[in-house]
């Protein structure tokens, strides 16, 4: 029987769910009563994940944000909101599947949610670009938030991605433009804004949806200026030494609010939130609701000079006497 | 100042041998051996061919600023390792050793006047760690950008950046979002921001403050973009054509405002901003 996708370090955890599964199956199928055996292995796969993932190594904890069964941006939509409604395009170029965006409701509330978009098999991926936007998408993105802006709506980004894809119409496109140019509007932005990194937080473009004024992050995400293996290639020559790499970026949940940079981590079902989307969703939203119910009781201008000056405060430096 | 005025030592004898490769320079854009003095009065730009040869911060500083006008701000910043980052090397011993070549850091920041208008000014120097942007660059800028709005000066950032300094991780990150806000309360209170890119500028430095200003302008041939050639090369599998990311290509795209000879860069930012900012009585 072919398992699902997964980590080499969830091998034994994989096959105990798989045995569950058969007893599962046995029981309907024969009428017997398993409770006593089921209960032994669940409890034990309890174990085995929670011990797991309370020590993941951080590359580890970067394979599980890149998980391929990990739950994306539309996985969380249709779990986490209700009518949702999507929007395309940039209105000058094309529309980027790599990012989703459009209303839904966070409770019974009106929301703007825009969040860069993964595929789950090769055909999704192309289609997606492997959740890597080119310039339209952040053009897109930047138009729904002036959109909510317009409508006095919150702003809600689901940050997911390896990075702004680095490829000829992308430059030629005004990649780095396209960036700073969120990034600059989502500072003026007088609605309330939370971001939360759900995956991958890859460099600017992941940063490129997360100027907001709350910054979540999802217990097993990763949010770093480069990827352990890029930082490998150019700083110790190889991108074999991708471990040290992760290790030395501090790019972890844990890490980040350590660091002041994340304001909440959001944890995630015992596995992981791959193992139970449904469980992952509802944590979201009801701390996402919270965090918006929050923002919306502050005054515009006061929430955007707060959102000023969380940023301006990130950083770490020497004074000299010379 | 200190790092910017360097004295000149008398020539002793036993320099005298080396004294073909101190007076003289080849032309990295047409070969042309050149004498040094004439290339340094040409602003580093060959007579010959119009290369730009690259200059740290102090020749910025003399083209932006009135003679003697220069105050230097927050040049007792210096960096440090908030993350303990080692990779072959640690993060503290490449710092030091850039501060030992007398480079305080990867910008220069201040205030001055430029044609009797006074401005806010920063200088990023590609010497210092590729010009990367760590904590400090985007502090220095963030001060520098809240002080134009303060005293209502235009802002000139001049770009030299390889992008994010990854050894401050999420930090480095940070300072793209940091620069852009300041960018945010000077582009609402009206204030012009001219940002000038030279060779090279890419990275978080590009996909932030460098692509930002009202107007932006680019010295002739640097090398401009968000992913690095190498990085695109890798990607795409394929080379990159000819010119592909230097000013000339971005300005036939509709990126950069205009590509400026470093020898007009002065009158061309002066009538700027005497258009966008001052008023034609003054
Ligand atoms: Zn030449």
């Amino acid at each position: 029987m072919a398992s699902k996708p997964h980590l080499e370090f969830e091998r034994d955890m994989v096959e105990l769910q798989e045995q569950i599964e058969r007893l599962l199956a046995l029981a309907e199928k024969r009428g017997i009563d398993v409770s006593g055996e089921l209960g032994e292995l669940r409890t034990k796969l309890a174990r085995l994940r929670a011990d797991t993932f309370q020590n993941l190594s951080p590359l580890e904890q970067v394979q599980v944000a890149r998980h391929p069964m990990r739950p994306y941006t539309h996985d969380y939509l249709v779990r986490a909101f209700t009518d949702w409604i999507e929007l395309h395009g940039d209105r000058s170029y094309r529309d980027d599947a790599a990012i989703v965006g459009g209303w839904a409701r966070l409770d019974a509330n009106p929301v703007m949610v825009v969040g860069h978009q993964k595929g789950r098999d090769m055909k999704e991926n192309l289609h997606r670009n492997f959740g890597m936007p080119h310039p339209e998408g952040y053009r897109k993105a930047l138009r729904l938030m002036r959109m909510a802006e317009k409508f006095g709506r919150p702003v809600i980004t689901l940050i997911d991605t390896p990075g702004a894809y680095p490829g000829i119409g992308a430059e030629k496109r005004g990649q780095a433009e396209a960036i700073a140019m969120n990034l600059r509007e989502m500072a003026r932005l007088r609605v309330p804004i939370v971001s939360v990194v759900i995956g991958e937080g890859g460099s600017g473009g992941a940063l490129a949806l997360g100027v907001a004024d709350r910054i979540l992050m999802m217990e097993h995400s990763v949010y770093s200026v480069i990827s352990p293996e890029g930082c490998a290639a150019i700083l110790w020559r190889s991108a074999e030494n991708r471990g040290e790499a992760a290790k030395a970026l501090k790019l972890t949940s844990t890490d980040l609010l350590g660091l002041g940079v994340a304001d909440e981590v959001v944890p995630e079902p015992a596995g992981g939130a791959h193992t139970d989307w449904d469980a992952a969703a509802e944590a979201l939203g009801s701390v996402l609701a919270r965090h918006v119910a929050e923002l919306r009781g502050m005054d515009a201008q006061e929430r955007r000079e707060a959102r000023w000056r969380k940023f301006e405060a990130i950083g770490a430096w020497r004074e000299s006497e010379s | 100042m200190a790092w910017f005025r360097k004295e000149k030592k008398p020539l002793k004898s036993e320099d005298r041998r080396d004294l073909a490769s101190d007076v003289f320079d080849k032309c990295e854009g047409c070969g042309e051996i050149l004498y040094r003095e004439k290339v340094t009065q040409n602003l580093h730009v060959c007579p010959k061919c119009g290369h730009h040869f690259r200059v740290g911060p102090e020749e910025y500083v003399r083209i932006f600023t009135d003679d003697g006008s220069f105050q230097e701000h927050d040049g007792h910043l210096r960096s440090a390792d908030p993350l303990g980052f080692t990779d072959l090397k640690s993060y503290e011993s490449r710092i030091h050793a850039a501060e030992q070549a007398g480079k305080p850091e990867a910008v220069v920041t201040g205030v001055a006047t430029l044609d009797g208008i006074p401005i806010a000014l920063g200088v990023m120097d590609f010497g210092f760690i590729g010009g990367s942007m760590g904590s400090v660059v985007g502090e220095k800028i963030a001060r520098i950008g809240r002080r134009a709005l303060e005293e209502e000066r235009p802002l000139i950032l001049v770009s030299a950046s390889g992008g994010a300094r990854m050894m401050e991780g999420i930090y480095s990150l940070m300072q793209m979002a940091k620069t852009s806000v300041v960018l945010a309360r000077l582009h609402e209170a009206g204030i012009p921001f001219i940002s000038v890119l030279t060779h090279p500028t890419t990275g978080g430095v590009t996909a932030s403050f460098a692509m930002l200003g009202d107007v932006n302008l680019a010295e002739p041939g640097a090398l401009i973009g968000f992913a690095g050639p190498r990085v695109i090369e890798e990607t795409i599998k394929q080379e990159l054509p000819e010119g592909f990311q230097r000013s000339e290509f971005l300005l036939e795209q509709g990126i950069v405002d205009r590509v400026v000879d470093r020898r007009e860069l002065r009158t061309t930012t002066v009538r700027l901003l005497r258009h966008m900012f001052i008023s034609s009585t003054e």
